[in-house]
C-alpha cells in the first residue's frame, strides 16, 4: 500500500498537480480579462455599506 | 417546538456533563465538565424562558451583532495573550517570577506557554479571523450570512474552546503538540465549531448576489478548509478513558513528529498567512480607498500558496531521525514557497502606488504597511533559516523565537489592529474613531516593541547557537548550557520590555476602540440607519 501510494505520488499526483497549477496560471494571464479584473479589483470600494462614503465624497 | 427540542438537548448534555464530573479521572477533565454544566445550564434555563414565545421574525440585513462581538473578544484575548506573554518573558529572566512557592505548578512557564500561545493565536487571531471573516464575506457577497443564529453558535463555541483549552494548560492536561495542546474531548468541540463555521461561510458564498467570489474569500476559505483538515489528522488519538484527559496519539516515532509538523507549519500557513491575507486583500484596499494592485497576482500567488505551503513542515526537524530526503525536500519547498509569499506582500504594498502620501496623514493604513512589511520580513528570514546550514546554528535557540515573533507581533498583530481600526467606527456607527493621536502612540509603541523584541532575540539566538557548537582544541564543548542562560540574561530584559512596549500600545488601543464605541469625544454618533445589502 505505502509502495502503491508512493509511486503514484512521485508520477502522476506530482504531475497532475503541476498541471493543474500552470493551467491556473496561464488563465489568470490569459487575453481579454482587463475589464473583468478591474470590475474585480473594485468589488471592495463598491459594496453597499451605508457608512462607506467619504464625508469628502471622493470615492 | 423548536425550543423543546433545544431544552431537551441541553438538559442531556447537563446531565451528561454532572456523570463526568462524577466520574472525572483528573483535575483538568472535572474542571472542564463543571464550565459545561454551567454553559450548558444558562442556555437550558433561557431556552426554558423562550418556550411558548411567538417566533421571531427573520431579521434582513447585514449580520453585524456577531462581528462585534468578534470584535470586542478580539481585544479582550489580544489583551489576556500579550500580558501572559510578557509576564512568561520576565520569568524566563526572573525564575521566582514562576512563583512556585505560593501557587505550585500552575503558573510555572511549561503550563504559562501554552495559554500564552493559544492566546495570542486562536483566542486572538481566532477572533480576529472569524470577526473579520464575516464581515468581508457579508459585504463581498452582498448577502447576509447564512444559517442564521449558527453564527453565534459559532462565536460562542469557539469561546468557548479557547476557556476549556486555557483552564486544561493551567492544570496540567496537555497533548504535548505544539499549538495543538488541547486534550481530545476539546478537539471534537472545536471541530463541531469548525464544521459550523465552513458551513456559515461556505454557505454565505453560496448564496451570494455577486457572481464572482472576491480574493479575500478564497483566502479565507482555504484557511478553514485547510485548518479543518490539519486539525482533525494531527488530532487522532485514542483516550485512555472516556472519563478522563489523557490520550494516545495514533502515530508513533518519526510519523508522530513529521505529523505534528505538517500540522505546525501549515498552522502558520494557513492560519497565520492564508486567513490573515484574506484581512489583507480587504482591508488595506478599503482604508487606502485604492483597488488592489494585481488581481492576476493575486491568483497566482493564492494557486501557488495553496500548492507549496503543504511540503515545508519538514524544516522543522533538520539533523533529527527524519529520513534526510524528507528534510531536503522541506527545506527545497521552504526556499520555493518564498516567491509566493513576497507575491501577496508586493500586491499589498504596490495597492497603496499612486497614494503614498496617505501614509503621512492616515495612522491606520501606517499600521496596516507595517504589517506587510514585517509580513515580507519575516517570510524572507523562515526560508533562510529552513536551509539546512543555518538551521544548524539557529535551531533550538531564541532565533526561532525572534523569528515568530516578529511575524505574530508585526504581521497578525498589526494588520489586525488596522482591521480592528477600521470596523469599530463602522460597526458602532461613529463618524470616526475617538482619537487619531492615540492611534499613533499605539503605531510607535507597537513597532519600537517589535524592533526591541526581534533584535534582542536575533543577537541571543545567534550567540546561543555559537556558544552551543564551540568547541576547543581538544574537541571538548566549551559552554555548558547554563552559560548560555547567564550570558543571555540582559537580552531577556530588552525582550520583556519590547514586549511591555507591545502590550502598551494594545491598552492604549482598547480604550481607544472603547470610547470609539461610547461615541465619546470626535467619534460622535451618526445617523444609525442599518446596512441593508444589496438585493
Amino acid at each position: 500500500m505505502y509502495t502503491f501510494l508512493r509511486e503514484l505520488a512521485d508520477s502522476w499526483v506530482m504531475l497532475i498537480m503541476l498541471a493543474t497549477f500552470i493551467g491556473i496560471a496561464l488563465f489568470a494571464f490569459r487575453p481579454g480579462t482587463k475589464e473583468s479584473y478591474d470590475r474585480l479589483r473594485n468589488l471592495p470600494l463598491q459594496d453597499d455599506d451605508v457608512l462607506v462614503e467619504d464625508k469628502s465624497g471622493e470615492k | 417546538m423548536q425550543h423543546i427540542i433545544k431544552a431537551v438537548l441541553l438538559g442531556v448534555i447537563v446531565l451528561a456533563a454532572a456523570f463526568a464530573t462524577n466520574f472525572a479521572r483528573d483535575l483538568s477533565y472535572q474542571v472542564s465538565a463543571i464550565v459545561i454544566i454551567l454553559w450548558a445550564g444558562y442556555l437550558f434555563i433561557r431556552e426554558i424562558g423562550k418556550i411558548g414565545n411567538a417566533p421571531v421574525p427573520a431579521e434582513t440585513g447585514y449580520m453585524d451583532g456577531v462581528v462585534r462581538a468578534g470584535v470586542i473578544a478580539t481585544v479582550f484575548w489580544g489583551i489576556t495573550g500579550f500580558t501572559v506573554g510578557v509576564w512568561i518573558a520576565f520569568e524566563l529572566a526572573f525564575p521566582a517570577m514562576n512563583l512556585t512557592e505560593w501557587t505550585g505548578p500552575y503558573l510555572n512557564f511549561g503550563r504559562l506557554r501554552p495559554l500564552h500561545t493559544s492566546a495570542v493565536i486562536f483566542a486572538f487571531g481566532g477572533n480576529a479571523l472569524i470577526a473579520t471573516s464575516f464581515y468581508v464575506v457579508q459585504r463581498t457577497s452582498a448577502a447576509r450570512l447564512f444559517g442564521g443564529n449558527l453564527a453565534w453558535f459559532v462565536f460562542w463555541g469557539y469561546q468557548l474552546f479557547i476557556v476549556l483549552a486555557a483552564l486544561s494548560y493551567v492544570l496540567g492536561a496537555s497533548q504535548s503538540r505544539e499549538y495543538a495542546e488541547p486534550e481530545w474531548y476539546i478537539d471534537l468541540w472545536l471541530t463541531i465549531v469548525w464544521v459550523a463555521y465552513l458551513m456559515v461561510f461556505a454557505g454565505t458564498i453560496y448564496k451570494r448576489k455577486e457572481p464572482h467570489i472576491y480574493v479575500a474569500n478564497w483566502f479565507y476559505l482555504a484557511f478553514i478548509i485547510t485548518i479543518a483538515m490539519l486539525h482533525i489528522v494531527n488530532n487522532l488519538a485514542v483516550p485512555v478513558s472516556i472519563f478522563g484527559s489523557k490520550s494516545v496519539s495514533l502515530f508513533s516515532g518519526v510519523q508522530d513528529a513529521m505529523t505534528q509538523w505538517w500540522y505546525g507549519h501549515n498552522a502558520v500557513g494557513f492560519f497565520l498567512t492564508a486567513g490573515f491575507l484574506g484581512m489583507m486583500y480587504y482591508f488595506v484596499p478599503k482604508q487606502a480607498n485604492r483597488p488592489v494592485f494585481s488581481y492576476k497576482l493575486s491568483i497566482v500567488h493564492f494557486w501557488a500558496l495553496i500548492f507549496l505551503y503543504i511540503w515545508a513542515g519538514p524544516h522543522h526537524l533538520h539533523y533529527t531521525a527524519l529520513p534526510d530526503w524528507a528534510q531536503t525536500l522541506g527545506m527545497v519547498m521552504s526556499i520555493i514557497l518564498w516567491m509566493p509569499s513576497w507575491g501577496g506582500m508586493i500586491n499589498g504594498l504596490m495597492t497603496l502606488s499612486g497614494a503614498w502620501d496617505k501614509l503621512r496623514t492616515d495612522a491606520v493604513l501606517r499600521i496596516m504597511v507595517v504589517s506587510i512589511a514585517f509580513y515580507g520580513m519575516s517570510t524572507f528570514e523562515g526560508p533562510m533559516m529552513a536551509i539546512k546550514a543555518v538551521n544548524s546554528l539557529s535551531h533550538y535557540t531564541d532565533w526561532t523565537i525572534g523569528h515568530v515573533h516578529s511575524g505574530a507581533l508585526g504581521w497578525n498583530g498589526m494588520i489586525s489592529f488596522g482591521a480592528l481600526y477600521f470596523l469599530v467606527p463602522r460597526l458602532w456607527f461613529r463618524e470616526r474613531l475617538y482619537s487619531m493621536k492615540l492611534v499613533n502612540y499605539h503605531f510607535w509603541l507597537a513597532t519600537i516593541g517589535i524592533v526591541l523584541y526581534a533584535s534582542s532575540m536575533w543577537v541571543s539566538g545567534i550567540m546561543e547557537g555559537l556558544m552551543w557548537r564551540e568547541v576547543d582544541a581538544q574537541g571538548f564543548l566549551v559552554n555548558a548550557f547554563s552559560d548560555t542562560v547567564v550570558a543571555k540574561y540582559s537580552l531577556l530584559i530588552i525582550r520583556g520590555t519590547g514586549g511591555l512596549f507591545y502590550l502598551t500600545g494594545a491598552l492604549i488601543m482598547a480604550y481607544n476602540l472603547r470610547m470609539t464605541m461610547v461615541g465619546a469625544g470626535d467619534a460622535t454618533p451618526i445617523k444609525a440607519s442599518a446596512a441593508v445589502p444589496a438585493e
